[in-house]
């Protein structure tokens, strides 16, 4: 039996698909963050190095690695939208930036959270820092260039447009941050996890799960907002129980 | 269509804006003058010494050569949207990527390049040595362009939009940080001894990369605005 891939690729069968999907991808969120920030807490012994500051890693490195790949999903989901004209595809791209910008936020704080203790100041000029906040202004760049286009479908091309040419921009943007950060200072700290402890592993491994989760619930729920937003005059959304009560 | 026609539209495009620009005189001169301001605020909200001003002149001159860049990016499209001109230029059976690189060309000729002319002026009130001079002059005629043509893409992003002139430099600025980086380093390899070669072929990439893209990528983004 073939599957028909492209049956939720429409919004009309992709909102029930997501109403019934969001309640598992939360709850295996929230059941893995316990989880996994228990083990990071309570279970993983102190770094010999860096003492018990080093257990803000749970949330501060996946974090940063969601930030970053949430805006390559996005810019894939926009270059979608521009070269098939899937009504979705924007609307998942739309659904990602404000998840992929607090994620690069929430980033930047434990990483000065962090940077205090162990560097002696809250921000250093470091290249992954640097790329990072370049990073949360891309972000806010597509929002806010989405949110000054009334017509939703200029707002979602010009965005998607924007989020592509963004994505070919962070490894330069990337690579000249890192060389200009060689040349002006060396990295205070080098943070190699080469024998990072098992627990810790677990623990980093089990909160980037969760985040992952957290991020497709969120994306999901709000994605159906949208769709219900956009799609307010048509009939099916008329006839929709959650909106007829 | 036959290379020199292609050519011809070209000249052409850029002639156009350059009597435009040149019939308005004033606008050019606002982003000059602004440049010149900006640099100069500098030294004041520091204050005067001039170990700490040397050291500073390239990146101030640099970021201030970036925000003017972004001052008259707004007009690149705008005064030929409002009157129906851009409409036009897009039915026209030429390609609208050669069009969109004539006015990006024109764009730098009266934005970009009065400020590369003012750059060592200005640099000599930093007490910048002559050889550093030379290579920021280099850097700035290597990516100034590079800021007219990513700049030109938010532009045509942006075309009106209300607040158009803050969003666009909301959008078009962390795309310029390269340009800034390697302009930047060029000059403080210079002064510390160093060849600027490496940063200067590294813009030099950039510009090229710069001109095979972005006159297409604007004119796709010319098309959203204006379906």
């Amino acid at each position: 039996m073939a599957i028909n891939w492209f049956k939720y690729s429409a919004p009309t069968t992709f909102y029930g698909l997501a109403g019934k999907l969001i309640p598992w991808f939360a709850l295996s969120s929230a059941i893995l963050f316990v989880v996994g920030l228990y083990i990071g807490f309570a279970v993983a012994p102190a770094d010999y190095q860096q003492g018990e500051f080093y257990r803000i890693i749970f949330i501060h490195v996946p974090s940063s690695i969601l930030s970053m790949f949430l805006y390559l999903v996005m810019a894939g989901y926009a270059a979608l939208g521009l070269i098939f004209n899937t009504r979705l595809s924007a609307m998942m791209a739309t659904a990602i930036a404000p998840t992929g910008a607090l994620f690069a936020f929430i980033s930047l704080w434990t990483g000065a959270l962090w940077g205090k203790p162990m560097w002696g100041a809250w921000w250093v000029w470091d290249a992954r820092l640097t790329s990072e906040l370049i990073l949360l202004f891309l972000y806010l760049g597509f929002i806010a260039l989405h949110a000054s286009i009334d017509d939703p479908r200029r707002a979602d091309r010009a965005s998607a447009l924007l989020a592509i040419v963004g994505s070919v921009n962070v490894p330069i943007i990337y690579f000249s941050v890192k060389w200009w950060n060689t040349l002006h200072q060396g990295s205070t700290i080098k943070f190699s996890g080469t024998s990072m402890h098992v627990a810790m592993q677990q623990a980093m491994f089990i909160t980037l799960a969760a985040c992952w989760l957290y991020a497709i619930a969120v994306v999901l729920a709000r994605v159906r907002s949208i769709i219900l937003e956009r799609e307010r005059n048509t009939t099916w959304i008329t006839e929709l129980p959650e909106v007829r009560s | 269509m036959k290379k020199s026609s292609m050519l011809d539209l070209l000249v052409l495009v850029i002639r156009r804006d350059l009597v435009l620009a040149m019939r308005r005189r004033a606008d050019v001169l606002t982003t000059l003058i602004f440049f010149v301001m900006v640099v100069s605020l500098f030294p004041l909200g520091v204050g005067p010494e001039m170990d700490m001003l040397r050291k500073m002149a390239a990146g101030v001159l640099w970021v201030a050569a970036l925000l003017s860049s972004m001052l008259s990016l707004g007009r690149l499209f705008s005064a030929d949207y409002l009157d129906g001109t851009l409409e036009q230029m897009m039915l026209a059976p030429q390609s609208l990527s050669m069009l969109v690189l004539g006015k990006m060309a024109a764009h730098w000729m009266v934005s970009g390049l009065p400020l590369v002319l003012m750059a060592p002026v200005l640099g000599l009130q930093f007490d910048m040595p002559v050889q550093a001079l030379g290579v920021l002059i280099i850097g700035l005629l290597l990516g100034t362009p590079i800021l007219s043509m990513v700049g030109a893409i938010g532009a045509a992003l942006t075309l009106g939009l209300r607040g158009g002139g803050v969003l666009l430099s909301l959008l078009v600025l962390p795309l310029c940080i390269p340009v800034l980086i390697f302009g930047t380093g060029a000059v403080e390899a210079v002064s510390t001894g160093l060849s600027a070669v490496s940063h200067l072929s590294l813009l030099g990439a950039l510009l090229v990369l710069a001109l095979v893209f972005t006159p297409w990528v604007t004119a796709q983004a010319l098309r959203i605005s204006m379906e």
